[in-house]
């Protein structure tokens, strides 16, 4: 299995997302500078947290007509893998239209970095598959655009489709229509959170809960951990 | 080629809540403009275009502003023509 972190000018999640994916779960990994479009020989791309372009324009406006991800429709259109996109990522995949709706300024007006609670809301997806339904995990968050918003009728596809997959529990921090934190696309294979599960993946963080995000996906990839 | 200038506003649409208008409201009233209403805080993206009307200048970054300058999931926007 080979997984790709792409860096955009103003990542700064990549190196603790490869951190997590090469040294924690012993998966090749690459760094994948955002002007390469050879995208063929990677099982999982993951779009990291951080500020692309300055978030100048929107948060992921700009980003999203970089070469890489103008490559990954054809990715996505062929199956040949799973895209994940953390916090920017989530904003760019939203951005691209490869994911339905909007991430806008948390309702607060407040940039806000704390762990939160979450629940799971579908575990039967390669995001989720290790976690029970209705589990309550923790994960960070630090994002002042995080927001979620989408026309009613995509939410009803995305309730109808069970394409909401973590929910904001206890509490919600941003705003976000039914408490979405993350969600995927109708194919399965293109999936968005707000959360940092790279930040929560060993137990000196916290509860440990993000390693399992990563663990679903490289399991239902079909590659089983040495 | 004439050479235009072009501004184009884009604001939160009507339907969505803008915590930053709010915000911006409260100060408003707060500094003694007792009857002002519904404040929305957008951005103006203003540059220099040639091109050989204002009909195609206009259609030209009527397009990209619908790709680029506005989500149109979360905002509408307006394209002002201006000849230099």
């Amino acid at each position: 299995m080979r997984a790709a972190v792409v860096v955009f000018p103003g990542s700064n999640c990549d190196h603790d997302t490869y951190y997590v994916l090469k040294d924690l779960l012993g998966i090749e990994t690459d760094l994948l500078w955002y002007r390469e479009t050879q995208l063929d020989r990677y099982d999982l791309i993951v779009l990291p947290g951080g500020f692309s372009y300055g978030d100048y324009l929107r948060a992921g406006a700009i980003a999203r007509f970089a070469p890489v991800v103008q490559a990954l429709p054809e990715y996505v259109a062929k199956s040949r893998g799973i895209v994940l996109g953390i916090c920017n990522g989530f904003q760019i995949l939203t951005e691209a239209g490869l994911l339905p709706g909007a991430l806008t300024r948390n309702i607060s007006q407040k940039f806000i970095c704390k762990t939160v609670k979450l629940r799971v809301e579908n575990n039967a997806t390669p995001l989720t598959q290790l976690f029970e339904y209705g589990e309550i995990i923790e994960l960070p968050i630090a994002h002042g655009e995080g927001r979620y918003l989408a026309p009613q009728e995509t939410l009803e596809r995305l309730k109808r489709n069970r394409q909401i997959l973590l929910k904001y529990y206890g509490e919600n921090p941003n705003g976000s229509m039914e408490n979405i934190a993350a969600i995927m696309d109708e194919t399965g294979t293109v999936f968005g959170m707000m959360p940092h599960p790279e930040r929560n993946s060993e137990r000196i963080f916290g509860t440990g809960d993000g390693l399992k995000i990563f663990q679903s996906l490289v399991g239902a990839l079909g590659f089983v951990r040495v | 080629m004439k050479e235009f200038l072009i501004r184009v506003l884009v604001e939160p649409k009507p339907e969505l809540l803008d915590p930053q208008g709010q915000a911006v409201e409260r100060a408003l009233i707060e500094l003694g403009l007792k009857n002002v209403r519904e404040t929305r805080v957008g951005k103006l993206i203003k540059f220099k275009l040639k091109a050989i009307s204002a009909s195609q200048a206009r259609h030209k970054v009527t397009e990209i502003a619908q790709r680029f300058l506005a989500n149109p999931v979360i905002e509408r926007f307006s394209v002002e023509v201006e000849e230099l």
